[in-house]
């Protein structure tokens, strides 16, 4: 099959229902999107396909044919994106492990709801994050709002 | 690496097979510097000064801080004490965990304690408490001075600091031929009178050829720049790039990938497995046993972690029964029963309270805690290689010290040929110490033919694998005296976290003595009562409990302090009144400025609407006092969070900012347990699975919460775990306050429904 991941074409020999996840993990070496629960409870394994944030976990890989952004496309070139700036500012990730999937997640709801407000964020950031660090989550969204604004 | 794991062996083990002489060697290694690894590691132009700190001819500072990251954000704040006396900016340096070494690991483990005792500390403190009898208090001490452990080594690092500092002051002293006192620092650089200056990098190659001298005074904090204040984390950038590489995401040239399928009824064996099914899944290269200390079953070994998941579902292994009550109920029953024997040993307590309650108008009350899971965000793994007799470990520990020694035991090797290789942690919470994750990878590792393999759990199998927080019943019965608390009986049946943790981890030696993990948070909190006793129930079983984030202190916190609230109620007494009223020794002080201050925060005692209420609750662990406040509004029918409020006191805060993450953490943390989460028991096995049916809470349930520090105690406390062991009993004295319902069982979303957004 053929994968679009990060603006670059991969050629990958996979079994049909291997889910997208492990076939960026163990078979791209792609180790932005985490495993956490394999069954679309957590997120930590979200990716962006064409913008849309995507569980990848539960997604088969031969059901991909969008371009895939995972957390190491994100930045430009060099330049991180003002999600990512935002992250750093207000000190988001404790552990990390949870903040692939979180900051793709913000930046889709971000991307179609600029000025989000708290009932926005709530329905849809959705990701599970273990170290509780969802009021800086919060409000590292509302900074990015603001920036817009 | 070799050092410290010999170490270790001889000194661990050394010291609970043959008092005396492990008391000799306890003794020599504290006494005894342990020779800086750094210089064998070192890069072309790097020179290192104490283990602590390397300086490039190029200027380039970095600082290793060698304990274990979980988003704790112990790196930077161990860095900013290291900066702080070397005189660089957090903006200069780079931290690094380094290489294994005595010279970190030792003081860990067995002498001054890490500088923030977390979790190891507390580990250690229990099971030399537990093994070593007599020896188990002198190295209790060392822990327990411990809470001056933080103390202690928050000395060491910032010597290091001041340390290097002298050395290159003397080198850029012989340089210019002045006085190394009449030059000044800033910045990396030394500057002499007549305002030349010098780079620290500069420096390096001649300072590294000098005499370290003794440690100079430290600064005092008020002069402090960097300590104190908040400091930007020094680890964001790679996590918000992901490309901080945890365990999971280990990858070696030939690697090979596994999972496990391990007995799910604690201490039973397999009857039979379907092999030839799982070895029919394409990818799965080979199925083989497991046989450890800490469980029985299989790895399923394939060309990647998906194929060897498929694998273990095909292979349904079908297991022995297990030897304890099958299901929850039978479970409950077993500890009542405990709980109606003599108690199995008593801490603390005063006066005479069996007097004082007889024939007294008593209030009674019974508390129900269900198992819990840690269920950090990234599942169990680890990644092993065994060849030519060695062992190498990639793992996300916070015990690479004891992972070394269990698994050279499995293989039959020295400690010393063991490396452990310690990754980020993707979540630690007291499950990332325990011993079984590296014992069946390199269970696994000895049966690839020297390749090495990547073991990652599913979620199923890391959640009915835990080692559970435990299961505990409590019996409390108090009698009031003009409506002020005057005796207390508290009883508490739960199982030995000591005696669990040897079984699996050294099941040669056996852990003595009373295991205060079952009473913490009860007999030690800062309540004068004229009359109290409080009384352990033990009560085993091969059901694995471990230390979950505030360990003991979760578990009694909890019944504590929702019984002062059902006293309080009682006597017809404000909650916080009476708490304030009953802490009149001078050493709870920074108790009762906790709880003052929360309660000005939350505008306690202030009138709220019908339905709208508040509950408070303290609770002292790891050295730091906590107080919370929680409002419900359950004027909907249903259980609305509506915000929460907390005071800490720690005694010093290095990094308000992170210290603050930390509380809300273990708020967080401990809301999710008490609002949705349980463990429970069928057919001898675990029933939950996943995050479907032990979940936490998520954004939309998690309202605002408010942290403010306080630093009236007089030592320094942690900050990872003292957040959560008030949260339960806030939230259920809150519910009370709100609607008369006292819930006495967590978690309480089995009696109320949460309206979680
Ligand atoms: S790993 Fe995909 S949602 Fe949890
Ligand atoms: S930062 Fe650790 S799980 Fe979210």
């Amino acid at each position: 099959m053929e994968l679009q991941v990060n603006g670059q074409t991969h050629q990958v020999e996979a079994p049909d229902d291997m889910p997208l996840l492990w076939v960026l993990r163990d078979l791209l070496d792609i180790k932005g999107p985490k495993f956490g629960c394999g069954v679309g409870a957590c997120g930590a394994c979200t990716v962006l396909v064409d913008g849309i944030p995507t569980r990848t976990c539960t997604t088969a890989a031969a059901d991909v044919s969008g371009e895939i952004t995972t957390i190491e496309g994100l930045p430009d070139g060099e330049r991180l994106h003002k999600v990512q700036e935002a992250w750093i500012k207000h000190e988001v990730p404790q552990c990390g492990y949870c903040q692939s999937g979180q900051i793709l997640a913000a930046v889709a709801l971000l991307e179609e709801t600029p000025q989000p407000t708290d009932a926005d964020i709530d329905a849809v950031m959705t990701n599970l994050c273990r170290c509780g660090t969802y009021p800086r989550l919060r409000a590292a969204i509302h900074e990015v709002a603001g920036m817009e604004g | 690496m070799g050092k410290i794991a010999k170490y270790t062996r001889r000194g661990f083990l050394g010291l609970g097979i043959a008092a005396a002489g492990g008391l000799a060697v306890g003794y020599y290694y504290y006494k005894k510097p342990y020779p800086n690894p750094l210089p064998d590691t070192l890069a072309e132009g790097d020179y290192s000064f104490t283990p602590y700190v390397i300086i490039g001819s190029d200027n380039a500072i970095t600082i290793i801080t060698p304990r274990a990251e979980m988003g704790q954000g112990i790196h930077t704040t161990l860095a900013a004490l290291v900066a702080e006396e070397l005189d660089v900016d957090m903006d200069q340096i780079t931290a690094e965990h380094g290489p294994a070494a005595a010279a970190y690991y030792n003081s860990a483990m067995l002498e001054e304690g890490a500088p923030f005792p977390f979790f190891e500390d507390g580990f250690m403190a229990e099971t030399t408490r537990g093994a070593m009898g007599v020896l188990g208090k002198f190295l209790a001490l060392q822990v327990t001075g411990g809470s001056s452990a933080s103390i202690d080594a928050f000395d060491k690092m910032r010597e290091a600091g001041a340390t290097a500092r002298a050395v290159l002051l003397e080198a850029a002293a012989q340089h210019w031929g002045v006085a190394a006192d009449s030059l000044t620092t800033t910045r990396a650089e030394v500057i002499n009178p007549n305002g030349e200056r010098l780079t620290y990098g500069a420096l390096a190659q001649s300072a590294a050829k000098l005499t370290l001298p003794k440690p100079p005074a430290l600064k005092d904090p008020s002069n402090w720049r960097i300590l104190g204040k908040s400091q930007p984390r020094v680890e964001l950038l790679e996590k918000v790039t992901g490309a901080s590489i945890y365990g999971i995401d280990v990858q070696l040239p030939d690697m090979l990938y596994a999972t496990v399928a391990m007995s799910p009824r604690f201490g039973a064996k397999a009857k039979s497995a379907d092999e030839v099914a799982a070895m029919a899944v394409p990818g799965v290269l080979n199925v083989v046993e497991i046989v450890t200390s800490a469980g029985f079953g299989f790895g399923i070994i394939a060309s990647n972690t998906w194929a060897a998941f498929e694998g273990a579902r095909a292979l349904a292994p079908v297991w022995e029964a297990a030897d304890y009550p099958a299901d929850t109920a039978g479970l409950k029953a077993l500890w009542n029963e405990a709980l109606d024997k003599d108690a199995s040993f008593t801490l603390g307590g005063v006066g005479d309270p069996e007097a004082a309650l007889q024939g007294a108008e008593v209030i009674e009350a019974s508390y129900s805690l269900p198992y819990l899971a840690h269920t950090t965000m990234e599942p169990m793994n680890a990644t092993a290689h065994f060849k030519d007799g060695k062992l190498t470990l990639w793992l996300g520990t916070q015990a690479p010290g004891i992972a070394a020694m269990v698994t050279a035991e499995l293989l039959g090797i020295e400690a010393g040929d063991v490396e452990v290789i310690t990754t980020h942690l993707g979540g630690g919470f007291g499950r990332r110490a325990e011993a079984d994750v590296p014992l069946y990878a390199a269970a696994i590792a000895a049966q690839t033919g020297g390749k090495p393999v990547k073991v990652t759990w599913s979620r199923e199998e890391d959640m009915q694998h835990d080692t559970y927080r435990p299961m505990a019943e409590a019996r409390l019965t108090a009698t009031l005296k003009d409506g002020l608390p005057e005796a207390l009986d508290y009883r508490v049946a739960a199982p030995s976290i000591n005696k669990s943790l040897f079984a699996r981890t050294f099941p040669n030696m056996s852990s003595a003595g009373p295991d205060r993990s079952i009473l913490d948070g009860s007999f030690d909190q800062p309540f004068s009562w004229p009359h109290s006793r409080f009384a352990a129930h033990q009560v085993d079983t091969n059901i694995p409990v471990g230390f979950w984030r505030s360990v003991g202190h979760s578990i009694n916190g909890f019944v504590h302090e929702s019984f002062l609230d059902e006293l309080a109620v009682a006597g017809g007494q404000d909650p916080l009144k009476m708490r304030l009223a009953m802490m009149h020794d001078e050493r709870h002080e920074p108790a009762r400025e906790a709880l003052k201050a929360v309660a000005e925060m939350a505008g306690w005692g202030q009138p709220l609407p019908e339905g709208v209420g508040q509950g408070i609750a303290h609770t002292l662990s790891f050295g730091t006092w906590v107080a919370e406040v929680v409002q419900v509004d359950m004027r909907g029918g249903t259980v609305k969070i509506e915000k929460i409020w907390a005071v800490a006191d720690p005694g010093m805060v290095l990094d308000p900012g992170n210290f603050e993450a930390q509380i809300t953490s273990g708020i967080i943390y401990g809301l999710s347990a008490a609002v949705g989460q349980e463990i429970s028991f069928d057919d001898g096995r675990v029933v939950q699975e996943n995050f479907y049916d032990y979940d936490a809470l998520r954004m939309a349930g998690v309202p605002p919460i408010e942290v403010a520090l306080l630093e009236n105690s007089p030592r320094m406390g942690g900050a990872g775990e003292p957040g959560t062991p008030p949260i339960a009993a806030a939230l259920g004295n809150a519910i009370f306050s709100a609607s008369g319902q006292r819930l006495r069982a967590l978690p309480f979303g089995n009696d109320v429904e949460f309206d979680l957004g």
